[in-house]
């Protein structure tokens, strides 16, 4: 692997590791599986580029995008608190109409940004080369973003999202609403992805409506990476190892794709298979450790 | 302080399921009554408190609960006034949260959550004294997480956490059906005295009549979702199990002998 592509593998990893502290949220802090996602990060990106395409100031095109993801995640949230649609189908639901929806927002598949102002260039004016921009933007972003969420999980209100998450009736006896609970945790995880669509839609110029498809499979790879390599024992702890592992997961990627015996190459269309590989050999090792030092 | 009216509660109404789980029961019980709720397998004594607790709404009847009419009001809204302990140790505390975390949740009963810290330093001491005071040395174990403690200690725990502010109503399921003598007998005077300080409207469910007996000034029976027997002051002082029994095989026999009407 040239150090080309690893470098831009992390800077993959932290743009994409916004979208897996979103889904870290749903799936391990709710227990709430949320294929939205694969919806919401097309929506982030497609909101951003039709806003800045239309003159938005590029960082306030990310606070729409966010907007716009939260309530997606409203919508699956609440089609299963208030309507009782399993979490599952109601994720999907949103995931496809979305699709539609994302469409209508760029009047199109895609949204091309040549030429226009991005958040990158706020950076590239400081003097600062062209190929540090992604890093510094995306770096910052992921980091920030894990600590507002550490911070806002040890509040009381973030105390009373993790008690849902693990014990509902419990936490009902003790007045919370949990299905508010549940529809603010969907919402905050769908804002984060989106968020993290439409950074990567100004990285590369465009958003297109078939980037999302993927998502929570590289979402749930990345998770797992990072649990089985960093550990989760504190909710600082698991939330930082999710950053890793996405990080991680592209490097892997990147790894893969550049291998290369005698005439054999993966091509990206070998991208799932390596996936699936990953997260088989994550979800096994803790295992497979515990065998060998067993005996 | 609660008022039931009327209650009449179906599961899977018309279906071939169908149980009829609360029969037009009324209750009454007045501020700092201790009642031990009694009953066979079955006989709606959970229904009872599930449907004081707001777990579901009766089909028709109305709960009033310290001068508020609550027949319509979600279960978490309810909690201003209650505070529950279940039969099963795993359902009252957080299991992946630590022992502050759990009690620092419990102290907001009831009360709005916002973006102040979760567990105060403020907070912690309290937490200490109040575990101290529980005897079981769990004063020490304030960042361990809730999960790794026996079933006992976080009975103990839950016991402590639905009290730690006060509740207008205490609401315990069988609450050391779960444990082995030894322990349950310690919770269970942990109850009592709990109960008896601050004077606690409390409804207590057992399957011991002996406890049922000892503890409480009333004492009522459910049997197929009514109350069959009521007893207070004088009458539930001079009771003893051997009447109780009476009672309770009474509801029994007639039962078997309407089982073995339907079959015969
Ligand atoms: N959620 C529910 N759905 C369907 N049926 C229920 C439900 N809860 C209770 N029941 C039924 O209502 C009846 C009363 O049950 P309940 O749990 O109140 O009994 P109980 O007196 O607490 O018995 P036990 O001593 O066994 O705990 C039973 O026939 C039970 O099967
Ligand atoms: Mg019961």
């Amino acid at each position: 692997m040239t150090l080309y592509a690893a470098f831009g593998a992390i800077e993959q990893g932290f743009v994409y590791g916004i979208m897996v502290i979103g889904v870290y949220l749903t799936f391990r802090i709710l227990d709430f599986p949320d294929l939205t996602v694969d919806g919401s990060l097309p929506l982030g990106a497609a909101i951003s580029a039709v806003a800045i395409t239309s003159g938005v100031n590029p960082y306030l095109s990310l606070l729409l995008a966010v907007a716009g993801g939260f309530l997606a995640g409203v919508v699956t949230a609440v089609l299963n608190t208030k309507f009782k649609i399993l979490h599952l189908l109601a994720s999907i639901l949103t995931m496809i109409a979305l699709y539609s929806i994302n469409i209508r927002i760029m009047a199109g598949p895609n949204v091309a940004l040549l030429g226009s102002e991005t958040v990158f260039d706020s950076v590239t004016r400081l003097g600062v080369p062209a190929h540090f921009a992604g890093l510094i933007i995306f770096g910052s972003f992921a980091v920030l973003v894990v600590c507002l969420i550490v911070w806002f999980l040890g509040t009381e209100l973030g105390q009373a999202i993790l008690a849902t998450g693990d014990n509902p009736q419990m936490i009902r006896s003790l007045g919370v609403n949990t299905d508010a609970i549940i529809i603010l945790g969907v919402g905050i995880s769908n804002a984060l992805v989106a968020l993290s669509g439409a950074l990567v839609a100004q990285n590369q110029g465009a958003a297109d409506v078939g980037m999302g498809i993927g998502t929570i499979v590289a979402g749930l790879a990345s998770v797992i990476i990072g649990e089985t390599v960093f550990g989760c024992r504190t909710i600082g702890r698991a939330f930082i190892a999710a950053l890793l592992g996405s990080i991680v997961y592209r490097l892997a990627i990147a790894l893969a794709l550049s291998f290369e015996i005698g005439g054999f190459r993966f091509n990206p269309s070998d991208l799932n298979l390596i996936t699936a590989v990953l997260v088989i050999a994550a979800l096994i090792a803790p295992n497979l450790k515990r065998r060998l030092i067993a005996h | 302080m609660i008022r039931l009216e009327n209650i009449i509660k179906y599961f899977h109404k018309g279906s071939v399921n169908e149980v009829f789980a609360l029969n037009n029961l009324s209750l009454q019980i007045e501020e700092g009554d201790f009642v031990t709720v009694i009953g066979s397998n079955g006989a709606g004594k959970s229904t009872l408190l599930n449907c004081i607790a707001g777990g579901f709404f009766p089909d028709s009847g109305s709960i009033s609960i310290a001068d508020h009419d609550v027949t319509r009001w979600p279960e978490y809204q309810r909690a201003r006034f209650i505070a529950r302990v279940f039969q099963d140790p795993l359902l009252g505390t957080c299991p992946s949260a630590t022992l502050e975390q759990n009690m620092a949740l419990a102290i907001r009963r009831g009360l709005k959550r916002g973006l102040a810290r979760g567990v105060k330093a403020a907070d912690r001491l309290r937490f200490r004294k109040e575990l101290e005071h529980l005897g079981l040395g769990l004063e020490d174990r304030l960042l361990d997480k809730v999960g790794l403690l026996s079933g006992g200690q976080r009975q103990a725990l839950t016991m402590l956490m639905a009290t730690m502010i006060r509740p207008e109503v205490l609401l315990l399921d069988e609450q050391i059906a779960a444990l082995d003598p030894k322990t349950a007998n310690q919770i269970l005077s942990l109850t009592h005295d709990i109960v008896r300080q601050q004077g606690l409207t409390t409804l207590m469910i057992t399957h011991n009549m002996k406890h049922a007996i000892a503890f409480g000034n009333r004492l009522i029976m459910l049997h197929q979702g009514r109350i069959i027997l009521d007893l207070s002051g004088a009458a539930k002082e001079n009771l003893t199990v051997a009447d109780l029994l009476a009672q309770f095989y009474k509801t029994q026999g007639e039962e078997l002998a309407l089982d073995s009407l339907l079959l015969g």
